[in-house]
């Protein structure tokens, strides 16, 4: 018994982290984006980062997936400084082994494009060559995220809300990134749809081991989906911890007022 | 294999003047392999609470809370993860779960993260529900529009499908016909047998009685209310 117990901590402490964060800031002029944000992000975990409105997540997140430049502090992904990175492996990287959800499908995908030609382009960025091979995968992950295969040949305008969100998400897993930012992944989505969504995401990310930043300001899809939260105020992280004990036994007054105002059902 | 010291707990109110609540204090417990315990005292005497704070949902502000070697009071939130994942089974009031997924899911799911294979996975989940008398054709339904009885054995379902070497049961009996109540006083019975440490509350005072080893009144770690 006890060696077991040892065994299944040390797996815990063993594992390096995949992405580590220190003291990140980013200022507009005199206005605070985020301030002095540090995290380690682990292989197969997810990260909530919720708040209201101007707290600082979406600017966070930016950062953290290379959109915007911090003004201080450091990210190493998988031991690689990211700010010591030319930007061309830096751009190779985000199409590789991270990823970006974006809330609105139309900032993630390409309009114009088939359903298929949308995943499969993702494929040609890393050096997909064989049409036919890139086909059966896109056709593969059509399937994975419950579209319809007929629809390949469809451009994602044709598509319902909720299935091009699925295949905002096809698009992205396609070239199975390790690491996978969320902006709002339910936000404009039908309360319905969204649960599906919600039941997708759990699955890939428990089978792929997929490790994710989730930003969204809906306390229960933090709770279905994240293991660790974060909370933020005014650009500052004010309290983290394990998710179901930051939402049921908030610390700081900030929290437990977030929490205490969500309407119950 | 559940061992506390000296634990209290308080809530600590911001957005009302910053009132400080003491809830628990002095709580010390330990529950062995094997051996069921009943946790007694009046509503409000915090049972729920001392649960939470084992499960690692509240935080202690003081003491020790040792789960099979593991301290919850300090633990970080990947450890806490992993002990639950691995060693501490919780089977609590409610069901919380994602809409529209499957009921033979949601009882696999914990082997899932587990990393046992979604066929084995789902056939333990079927056999567990087939003995909670859950008719099969529910099984692919999800859990969210059950009766209170049904969803309670979707709980213990998926509380029982791996054997964590410690489990808190919160009511386990509470909303179940006769024979229902037998099945899950038989799985108690077996995971006793096989070794686990269970920590309950059982308003249910018959079947209290016939699992529990010892009881352990908290109205004397409460503030207020111990005499």
């Amino acid at each position: 018994m006890d060696g077991a117990e040892m065994n299944i901590y040390a797996k815990v402490k063993e594992a390096g982290p995949l992405l580590s964060v220190r003291g990140l800031s980013k200022f507009y002029g005199s206005r605070i984006g985020c301030a002095d944000v540090s995290f380690d992000l682990f292989p197969g975990e997810v990260l909530g980062i919720v708040g209201e409105s101007g707290s600082g997540k979406s600017t966070l997140l930016s950062c953290l997936a290379g959109h915007q430049a911090p003004d201080e502090g450091g990210i190493v992904f998988d031991g690689r400084d990211m700010f010591a990175m030319a930007e061309p492996e830096r751009r190779r990287l985000a199409r590789s082994e991270q990823a970006f959800v974006h809330q609105s499908p139309r900032d993630g995908l390409r309009m114009g494009v088939s359903a298929g030609g949308n995943i499969g382009e993702r494929l040609m960025a890393v050096g997909g060559r064989n049409y036919g091979a890139i086909r059966e995968t896109a056709l593969d992950w059509l399937g994975r995220v419950e579209i319809d295969g007929a629809r390949i040949d469809d451009r994602p305008s044709a598509f319902s809300g909720g299935m091009q969100q699925r295949l905002q998400i096809a698009r992205n897993l396609v070239t199975a990134p390790r690491l996978v930012f969320m902006d709002e992944p339910t936000g404009g989505l039908d309360v319905s749809v969204q649960a599906r969504l919600l039941d997708l995401l759990r699955g890939l990310v428990r089978d792929l081991g997929l490790s994710v930043v989730l930003v969204t300001h809906d306390l229960a899809v933090v709770r279905l989906l994240a293991h660790r939260l974060m909370v933020m105020k005014s650009g500052h992280v004010v309290e983290q911890g394990l998710t179901d004990q930051v939402l049921d036994d908030p610390q700081h007054g900030y929290t437990q007022l977030l929490v205490s105002s969500v309407l119950q059902v | 294999m559940i061992m506390l010291k000296d634990v209290s707990k308080t809530f600590t109110l911001h957005n009302q003047g910053g009132a400080v609540i003491p809830v628990m204090t002095g709580v010390s417990l330990t529950v062995a392999p094997g051996e069921c315990v009943a946790l007694t005292g009046r509503s409000g005497s915090g049972k729920s609470t001392l649960m939470r704070m084992i499960h690692g949902n509240y935080l202690a502000a003081s003491g020790e809370i040792l789960v099979g070697g593991l301290d919850v009071a300090k633990a970080s939130p990947r450890e806490i993860l992993a002990l639950r994942r691995e060693e501490l089974g919780y089977v609590s009031q409610f069901l919380r779960v994602v809409p529209r997924v499957p009921t033979i899911d949601v009882v696999a799911e914990p082997l899932l993260t587990l990393g046992t294979a979604a066929e084995e996975a789902r056939d333990r989940a079927a056999a567990l529900l087939a003995r909670l008398n859950l008719p099969e054709r529910l099984w692919s339904l999800s859990p969210t529009t059950f009766s209170g009885g049904e969803q309670q054995r979707v709980n213990i379902a998926r509380g029982f499908i791996h054997p964590y070497p410690a489990m808190l049961l919160d009511e386990p009996t509470a909303s179940l016909d006769a024979i229902n109540r037998e099945v899950v006083l038989g799985l108690i019975a077996d995971a006793k047998a096989r070794g686990a440490a269970i920590l309950g509350i059982f308003h249910d005072e018959e079947a209290r009685a016939r699992v529990c080893d010892r009881l352990l009144d908290v109205t004397g770690f409460t503030p207020g209310l111990a005499a």
